[in-house]
């Protein structure tokens, strides 16, 4: 995904178990805060109304 | 490559002759200069009209999923990959094929080939070095190795991996050749300037699927992009559905491509589509030291699990 332009760290890839409440709490903290740094996604915007 | 006609006429006449096969796919001398069409041989008295010369890129693998006929089939070195690929995808049993391998010099660009005359070419005929090509007014010669399609150029495997026939001796293979010096350019650059080269790259796109309807991997019975419940990518030509269906349609064919550059050569506006499949060779190569369809007796590391797989990239 990188190769055609997405920036680093928007795509992220992490393993949680359905056990690990706090992991998944950290997780999603650590990533917002990643996200809010890059700002709202300008690539994968449709531009063209939705017609189908 | 010419000289292979002769021999290749000769061993699929005894296969059907013999009756170890069915049928033959090969190819026939196209209707249009430099476009050699895939045709399907079944009696012995037919075989005079397979030919082969270096305008036979179509990838015949295409062909073979989920048939039942026993076949004698004709490969290149990609094609016998391609054909090693099925047989562990089990698209096609090992035992229902003979492969016909052919030693292969490479294939050529038909389109910088006629983009480097002015008119119409109604002839192409070549000897061993060059090819000669001519039409109203003009007759022009290249030199073969300068109007090889890209991926030919960067070819390390142009002997098949595996075959029950071969052609002729198996031709030396390219050693000094840097198969991701462009894709290793790519990488170099920032995001933005990534975006830009890819949405330049697709600009051209129609939509028509004809790199998927060519390439080997391409089989599933529905493709993703004609499904319509659910929905999974957008069917206008908007960049991002277009970019959607070109890197999707790459990732399914990770650790599974051969670079036989079929997609390539079938794309109407000339889109170079192995940029997009290159990367995911690159990536299987320097992670797991995978080249796609080198042997029958392994299955794809996408496939399997291996507790040393790399997996920095889960936090």
């Amino acid at each position: 995904m990188e190769q055609i332009g997405i920036e680093p760290g928007r795509l992220q890839f992490s393993w949680i178990s359905s056990a690990e409440a706090t992991k998944f709490v950290d997780v999603v903290k650590t990533i917002t805060e990643v996200i809010r740094g890059l700002g709202p996604n300008q690539h994968f915007v449709k531009r063209l109304p939705k017609v189908a | 490559m010419t000289e292979y006609t002769e021999k290749i006429r000769e061993i699929s006449k005894k296969l059907l002759i013999d009756k170890s096969v069915d049928l033959i796919i090969g190819f026939r001398k196209g209707t249009v200069p430099m476009m050699n069409e895939p045709c399907f041989i079944k009696h012995p008295d037919e075989v005079g009209r397979l030919v082969w010369d270096s305008h036979c890129g179509i990838n015949l693998a295409n062909y073979l999923p989920n048939r039942k006929e026993r076949i004698g089939i004709l490969a290149k070195g990609c094609d016998s990959r391609n054909i090693a690929i099925h047989i562990v995808e089990n698209k096609i049993k090992r035992n229902q094929i003979k492969i016909i391998g052919i030693p292969c010099r490479g294939m050529l660009d038909k389109r910088k080939i006629a983009s480097s005359v002015s008119g119409e070419i109604v002839e192409a005929v070549e000897d061993k070095a060059t090819v000669k090509v001519s039409g109203n007014g003009f007759s022009t010669s290249f030199d073969k190795q300068e109007m090889l399609q890209e991926n030919c150029k960067v070819c390390k495997h142009r002997n098949p991996v595996i075959y029950d026939e071969l052609v002729a001796e198996p031709v030396p293979e390219q050693q000094d050749v840097d198969p991701y010096e462009d894709v290793r350019r790519i990488e170099g650059l920032s995001d933005s300037e990534k975006r830009k080269f890819f949405e330049d790259l697709i600009s051209e796109c129609i939509r028509c699927y004809a790199c998927r309807n060519a390439c080997p991997l391409c089989y599933c019975p529905t493709c993703f992009v004609d499904e319509s419940r659910p929905q999974w990518v957008g069917k206008s030509i908007e960049p991002t559905d277009t970019l959607t269906f070109h890197f999707l349609r790459a990732y399914h064919c990770a650790g599974r491509c051969t670079d036989c550059g079929a997609c390539e050569r079938a794309c109407p506006v000339g889109i170079r589509v192995r940029q997009f499949t290159k990367k995911l060779n690159k990536d299987c190569f320097d992670l797991y030291g995978w080249e796609a369809g080198l042997t029958i007796d392994e299955r794809p590391p996408l496939d399997t699990y291996r507790p040393q797989d790399p997996n920095d990239f889960i936090k």
